[in-house]
């Protein structure tokens, strides 16, 4: 297959995601990486850390992943709060705190690059990591009770909303 | 208390004081927390933003003594209010300008404020006047602790406090001292001290944080990485590289006083002459001009004027503040001569050229 840009071989097969729909690149190694280098020049609008954060994960993704790939990733969703990965990656904002757990093989290289570190040292609460992850779950509880409201299913509403008190009473 | 109230005050961290207070403004903590049993806010329904902010408010009322506290629903309140809280730092941009349930805490001392329903669920600030972060420290961690006795926080035992921007997760921890350095500016030496900040992670903001350009000559240092490293552990970071930086800004000025006192004296009584007689002033120009003035103060050229002085006019001169203090609305043009007006008069009522009462 022949450079997009030239006729050089390709080499580098890159899906572009800052678009809506991942796209394919093939380009030989010169215009491969002007590519990458030039687009990670760019400013970012407002400088928030959010739209750089979206970038870089573009970025990312962009190399190693083919475009089918990278779209069956993207409908990928949060079991707890139902966040989708793409709609992760384009708002540079997670949907709850279970996201961290979900999209772990994605986050972990993400935060490695921007911290230089992967595990906490310092503070903690003094509820620790357990009370967390059981109150976690409200989040879903709650999720699955609206949802129940909204298909009219009032009798699955009602054991939620059952649970979802039993829940918080444990919890604080 | 209503923010009128704090439109006559001055807060906590323009006073001036402090170690360091001709170069140090001020020191400021910032952590980011979200609670367990909720989505982050970006995913948050409007009753799950109803749920939290009472959740909030309450342990923070439960927390903080009543008459100590100014707690304000920012979606109720106007525009010129949330930018006047923006010029006073005690709200981020961002927050001023979303949408849906939220709110902020604020200390009536401005020492401290608790954002609800920010980026992330609560963001507790702390901020003092100088180069004072073991203090600060000290007073938000309490806060942090008291906070978590009745809530649980998202948390988990490797990424730490879970933030809604992986950005923040860890420490959830952003450690900010804010410089005046004019000196380096005009000596052409600022970019050498940014490039080496950048080198040691750490990032370099203009006066209003992220996104904001350096105006005025004041720069804001403030770590990047969050995760990996103990509070402690940035804290020292920052700690131990701005007397570094307040170092060359003191040679860089020992410097122009020696090579340049005439050019230097002259550019600071400019300023100076500008300032109290322009009949009508931008804010670019005014945030330009008072830097020399600042300098000046510190390097003793202008006796009638002390810091505390300075720092007030930078603030008040500021859009929202202007509105408040004349109690109307006004446009650019009418802003830029009610600006003009408010630094004649300030300026000018130690020699008693101007009805001093007015001010």
């Amino acid at each position: 297959m022949k450079c997009q840009k030239c006729s050089k071989p390709a080499t580098f097969h890159i899906t572009e995601l800052t678009g809506g729909k991942p796209q394919e690149l093939h380009l030989c190694e010169e215009h491969a990486r002007e590519y990458l280098t030039s687009s990670s020049n760019e400013p970012s609008d407002a400088g928030s850390m959010a739209a750089v954060l979206a970038q870089q994960m573009a970025q990312q993704m962009a190399v190693g992943h083919t475009a089918a790939e990278l779209a069956e990733l993207d409908q990928r969703a949060c079991p707890v709060c139902g966040v989708t990965f793409y709609e992760f990656r384009s708002q540079g904002r997670l949907g709850c705190s279970h996201d961290y757990a979900c999209f772990k093989a994605q986050l972990e290289p993400l935060i490695l690059n921007i911290h230089g570190e992967g595990e906490h040292v310092g503070k903690a609460p003094q509820r620790g990591a357990a009370g967390s992850a059981k109150r976690t779950q409200l989040i879903r509880l709650r999720r699955e009770m609206k949802e129940a409201i909204d298909n009219e299913n009032y009798e699955r509403a009602s054991e939620l909303r059952d649970e979802i008190k039993q829940a918080e009473a444990d919890g604080s | 208390m209503t923010i009128d109230d704090l439109t006559r005050l001055s807060g906590e961290w323009l006073r001036g004081g402090g170690p360091e207070a001709d170069i140090v403004i001020s020191s400021r903590i910032r952590l980011a927390r979200n609670l367990a049993d909720f989505p982050f806010v970006s995913r948050a329904s409007a009753q799950d933003r109803t749920q939290i902010e009472k959740a909030l408010r309450q342990r923070i009322l439960d927390i903080v003594v009543e008459s100590d506290l100014l707690y304000v629903d920012i979606e109720q309140l106007e525009g010129v209010d949330r930018q006047f809280l923006v010029e006073r730092h005690l709200i981020s941009r961002e927050h001023a300008e979303s949408e849906g349930a939220r709110a902020v805490a604020i200390d009536r001392r401005e020492k401290f404020s608790l954002m609800i329903n920010e980026e992330d669920h609560l963001r507790i600030q702390v901020m003092q006047s100088g180069l004072n972060l073991d203090s600060v420290w000290e007073q938000i961690n309490r806060i942090d602790d008291l906070v978590e006795e009745k809530v649980t926080y998202a948390f988990d035992d490797r990424l730490g406090y879970l933030t809604a921007c992986p950005t923040n997760v860890g420490t959830g921890m952003r450690v900010s001292v804010m410089l005046h350095l004019p000196a380096l500016v005009i000596t052409r030496q600022i970019d050498k001290v940014f490039r080496s900040l950048q080198k040691i992670s750490l990032a370099v903001r203009g006066l209003y944080g992220e996104g904001s350009q350096a105006m005025g000559d004041f720069y804001q240092i403030s770590n990047q990485i969050t995760l990996g490293r103990s509070e402690q552990e940035l804290i020292k970071q920052i700690g131990d590289i701005v007397p570094v930086i307040i170092d060359y800004e003191r040679q860089a000025r020992d410097f122009l006083v020696k090579e340049s006192h005439e050019n230097l004296h002259d550019q600071v009584s400019r300023a100076y002459g500008i300032l109290r007689t322009a009949r009508t002033i931008t804010s670019e120009e005014t945030m330009h001009l008072l830097s020399s003035v600042r300098m000046g103060v510190n390097l003793g050229l202008i006796p009638e004027l002390e810091i505390p002085d300075v720092n007030q006019l930078f603030i008040h001169t500021q859009p929202a503040h202007l509105q408040k203090l004349s109690g109307t609305e006004l446009d650019t043009t009418d802003r830029n001569i009610e600006r003009a007006q408010y630094l004649r008069r300030y300026l000018n009522k130690e020699n008693g050229t101007e009805d001093a009462q007015k001010n």
